[in-house]
């Protein structure tokens, strides 16, 4: 499924990545590619190694198997070379919390030497909107705004490739908003994002996304893509007591899945047929039924139950 | 590309610049590194100097004559001795020390009072349980004042030409079971390195797991820099504050203890950098084996035990056996004492302390070595 892009301007360009803890599999042999400017999502539930994925790309981890390069560079052997050229907004804050906000932004500057270091530590604190707080210990700010810290953190430098694991985990609707048109900005300056989220509606708003689960890659591209590559239909049904339809249509052949969207239900099949013999059963007088374009959501919840959790064998 | 290899002046400052503000404002750890010394000096200072009074003495007389008495009474009289008894034999004065019954045994030889009064400086034979030496070296030092105040009373009129000459009698001291016999003098400078052995090495020890444990490892791994510069510029910042320590102990040795310092001061902190530096290393590797910060704690006790029993503070160096001792000479304490001792006692030059510098310095460059390999550069 995967299309194979080459061509200078691939920034992340990996083979085969493959990390055990132990004897558990937690990446499986996860090849992506991600070209310059784009901000590619990277989706999966709970657990399926995202992060994990991720940590091997900027070094933290050592990969036990797999090969590429990441900005040029061979992703085993260079990692001191990626870790200064990349960004990395860890999924859990981690900046110190007993520094002030600029006291933390003075120090990634200073350690990725970068050249005129006060007046790129107060721009950034301009441009996030932070200067008012720089006096402020970083563990005493509200989740959101430690967020704006540890992305101003990894701008610093002025990467080429930013690596943020689940940057609006816990962050209100009007500062994701904000967020996301800065991301785009910066992507159209030819900035490189590698994203990783659990918003249907930010993976929306990427150009190109991987969905992985139990550390395999199980669908990427765009979102077209991806929604079109799992070939499904999907109905969508309102009308009194949805829970009990929801059990009683789930037996039916062919059709394993329905999800409550709201007050409505989202019945999704990949055989068509089998689909509408379903819907038909059910098309009696207190339901409301019309065919929708599939959604992400819809596909995502189709992969994850037709993937082998190959954890709990 | 290959300055990606070297050491990073700027890197190392960063960390540097970091732990200090970090240190500033963890206040409860930064109180007790300058509160330990002074709490161990007050408590070790203070027991030790706390000059015990109403010692237990027998007395043999083998001699009863006036000026023999004159001793005896003095002796009662004064607050440092308490008199239990006369014994009558050197056997049962032996039995009295072995068991504790006594602390001294002031023997006064037959014809002391004639001897004395035909100016042959009779000895005084004084037997001191010196096992706890400092229960007994104020006594002993009082002991030839008084003898002397007393028989002066004695050598008035047509004796006090015997009286002119320095003193009529002699005094022989001889403190048995603790040849090395330690002083507080001893005692006040040795303190200076076991503090130090303490506090740096537990504040190291907790660097590296701390950022683990907070979690802002993972973000430290994730910037260009080298085990090196993180490890040197973790250390910096608290050899200022082991300065801090050495210069509280010497100020509060001089004032409090009246501790003599014969040697030369700059030669000292020279010495203490050294010492600073080698137990700091130890800190942050001991940082880079255990898992968390209990561990690490954990471990600075491991070292710091053996350096306190096996470096010549707690026991005198050459009483212990000599497996003790083989241990105890790779401990940078033990040759810490012998500096500061050296230098503050004894006078000591450069040419005695490099004798034992080197072998600190050694010490921190091995530890500090397998510190850096230790480091890890992965989350793995
Ligand atoms: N250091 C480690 N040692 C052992 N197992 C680990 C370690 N780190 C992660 N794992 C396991 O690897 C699996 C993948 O973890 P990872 O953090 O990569 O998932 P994730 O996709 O980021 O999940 P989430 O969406 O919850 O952040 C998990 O089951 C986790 O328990
Ligand atoms: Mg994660």
């Amino acid at each position: 499924m995967t299309q194979h892009r080459t061509g200078r301007d691939l920034v992340i360009d990996v083979r085969g990545m493959t990390k055990r803890f132990g004897q558990r599999l937690v990446v499986d042999h996860i090849g992506l590619q991600v070209g310059r400017g784009e901000i590619y999502g990277f989706l999966g539930p709970n657990g399926s190694g995202k992060t994990t994925f991720i940590r091997m790309l900027c070094g933290l981890l050592r990969a036990d198997e797999g090969s590429g390069t990441c900005l040029g560079y061979d992703v085993i052997g260079q990692s001191e070379a990626i870790k200064a050229a990349v960004g990395y907004m860890t999924q859990r804050f981690s900046f110190y919390e007993d520094l002030s906000i600029a006291e933390n932004l003075d120090f990634v500057g200073r350690m990725f030497g970068v050249a005129d270091r006060r007046k790129t530590v107060e721009r950034s604190l301009e441009r996030l909107g932070l200067a008012g707080r720089r006096h402020q210990l970083a563990g005493q700010l509200s989740g959101g705004w430690k967020q704006r810290l540890a992305l101003a953190a990894c701008l610093i430098h002025q990467p080429r490739l930013l690596l943020l694991d689940e940057p609006t985990a816990g962050v209100d609707p009007k500062a994701r908003r904000e967020f996301w048109e800065q991301i785009h900005g910066l992507a159209a300056d030819g900035l490189t994002f590698l994203i990783t989220t659990h918003y249907m509606d930010e993976a929306e708003r990427c150009h190109r996304l991987a969905y992985i689960a139990y550390g395999k890659l199980l669908a990427d591209g765009t979102v077209a893509d991806v929604i079109h590559q799992a070939g499904l239909t999907t109905w969508a049904v309102s009308g009194p007591n949805l829970h009990q339809l929801a059990i009683e249509i789930r037996r039916q052949p062919g059709v394993r899945q329905a999800v409550a969207f709201g007050d409505r239900l989202h019945v999704s099949s990949d055989d068509q047929d089998a689909l509408e013999a379903a819907v038909t059963a059910f098309r009696a007088s207190p339901y409301e039924w019309h065919q929708v374009d599939t959604g992400l959501e819809d596909v995502f919840i189709h992969l994850m139950q037709h993937s082998p959790d190959n954890f709990s064998s | 590309m290959s300055a990606q290899f070297t050491f990073s002046l700027s890197r190392f400052w960063a960390i540097v610049v970091k732990e200090f503000i970090q240190m500033r404002r963890d206040r409860i750890t930064f109180g007790m590194m300058i509160g330990i010394p002074l709490i161990q000096l007050v408590l070790f200072g203070f027991a030790i100097n706390a000059d015990p009074k109403h010692l237990p003495t027998v007395v043999l007389m083998a001699d009863y004559g006036p000026h023999g008495r004159t001793l005896l009474h003095a002796i009662r009289n004064s607050d440092y001795f308490e008199f239990v008894r006369e014994v009558a034999s050197e056997q049962e004065a032996e039995d009295v020390l072995v068991r504790g019954e006594a602390q001294f045994v002031v023997n006064i030889p037959q014809n002391f009072s004639r001897d004395m009064l035909r100016g042959e400086r009779p000895a005084i034979l004084i037997e001191a349980d010196a096992t706890d030496p400092a229960a007994t070296s104020n006594a002993i030092g009082s002991l030839r004042v008084l003898m002397t105040t007393a028989l002066q009373q004695d050598l008035r009129g047509p004796l006090a030409y015997i009286a002119g000459s320095d003193s009529p009698i002699e005094l022989r001291v001889h403190a048995r079971y603790n040849p090395d016999a330690i002083t507080q003098y001893n005692i006040v400078p040795g303190l200076m390195g076991v503090v130090l052995t303490m506090t740096m090495v537990m504040i190291t020890g907790l660097a590296i797991t701390r950022e683990r444990e907070r979690g802002t490892m993972e973000n430290l791994l994730s910037m260009p820099t080298r085990p090196f510069e993180v490890m040197i510029g973790k250390v910096l910042p608290y050899i200022l504050v082991g300065y801090i320590q050495v210069v509280l102990i010497l100020l509060a040795s001089h004032l409090l203890f009246n501790v003599p310092v014969y040697g030369n001061i700059p030669m000292l902190f020279v010495s203490a950098l050294v010492f600073i530096v080698a137990n700091l290393a130890m800190g942050i590797t001991f940082s880079t084996l255990a898992q968390n910060q209990l561990q690490a704690v954990q471990l600075s006790f491991f070292f710091f035990l053996p350096s306190l029993l096996l470096s010549g503070f707690m026991f005198p160096f050459r009483g212990m056996p000599q497996w003790a001792q083989s241990i105890g000479e790779v401990l940078p304490l033990t040759h810490f004492l012998r500096i500061v001792r050296g230098i503050m006692l004894k006078g000591n030059g450069i040419g005695e302390v490099m004798l034992q510098l080197w072998q600190i310095a050694l010490f921190a460059a091995v530890v500090l070595t397998i510190g850096v390999k230790r480091y890890r550069r992965t989350l793995d």
